[in-house]
């Protein structure tokens, strides 16, 4: 799915597009412990979590992730937002919790395995 | 052994914000030389959790690193508190972090594991009050 459909599925907002929204993914994962995502993250493409630091945008950097879906109406500051555009990664804003933010996107054929 | 980059960080301690931009560093020199994105990802994830560890327990430390055609060593040295029992420390799920470090999204226990795994040599020396030495090396494959 493209990230434009992410950002729609989710009812969310776009806080920088590091990548274009028509980027292609196909895996993500969801966590608010980054030391989780970095042990049994792969390949996966989106990262959603509730933490809002700037270690939430190192983290997917250090991963190749391209997108990065902040739930509970979470929003970063201009310093992550800057990072993340250097770092081409896309920022997005949703006011869903993590569980209904994973059922929506799992139901429309986003993985956890790309 | 042709030797391609010496680079050397200070981590500065308990910035959280800034903790990250060594390995960051790090992996953007590993793709300029054209390293193969699998192991510039475990060189990050190693690097990275050994950064974090450095910002939140040791109050910072020196990184070290040596860059040749085949492999990368990783030297990591502070002068923290140090490890009291190695072997716990390297338990997966095992953590001394405080809760404000949780908050953070680290302190899961999962640091050290995590180096090793990703790593094909690594080494920990560690002396409560002194200080702690990890040293790792991944082959590029």
């Amino acid at each position: 799915m493209k990230i434009r459909e992410i950002l729609n599925l989710l009812g969310g907002k776009v806080l920088c597009e590091g990548v274009s929204l028509d980027r292609d993914v196909y895996s993500a994962c969801a966590s608010d412990m980054m030391s989780d995502v970095l042990a049994f993250v792969k390949d996966q493409a989106v990262l959603i979590t509730g933490l809002c630091n700037p270690q939430v945008i190192r983290t997917a950097e250090m991963m190749d992730m391209v997108c990065v879906v902040f739930v509970r109406g979470k929003v970063p500051d201009q310093t992550m937002i800057d990072l993340a555009q250097e770092k081409g990664i896309t920022l997005i804003a949703s006011p869903h919790r993590m569980f209904a933010a994973c059922g929506l996107l799992y139901s429309a054929g986003l993985r956890a395995e790309g | 052994m042709e030797q391609c980059v010496h680079l050397e960080f200070e981590v500065a301690g308990n910035n959280f914000a800034q903790a990250g931009s060594a390995s960051d560093q790090v992996k953007s020199t590993l793709k300029k030389l054209g390293i193969d994105p699998q192991d510039i990802r475990r060189v990050a994830i190693a690097m990275y959790e050994g950064e974090i560890n450095m910002v939140i327990h040791a109050n910072g430390g020196r990184a070290y690193v040596d860059i040749f055609v085949d492999k990368i060593c990783i030297k990591l040295i502070d002068q923290g508190k140090g490890i009291e029992n190695i072997e716990l420390a390297m338990t997966p799920g095992y953590s001394t972090a405080p809760d404000d470090v949780r908050a953070l999204g680290f302190g899961a226990g999962m640091g050290l594991p995590n180096m090793k795994k990703y790593t094909d040599v690594f080494n920990i020396e560690s002396e409560v009050g002194k200080g702690t030495k990890v040293e790792m090396e991944i082959h590029f494959r």
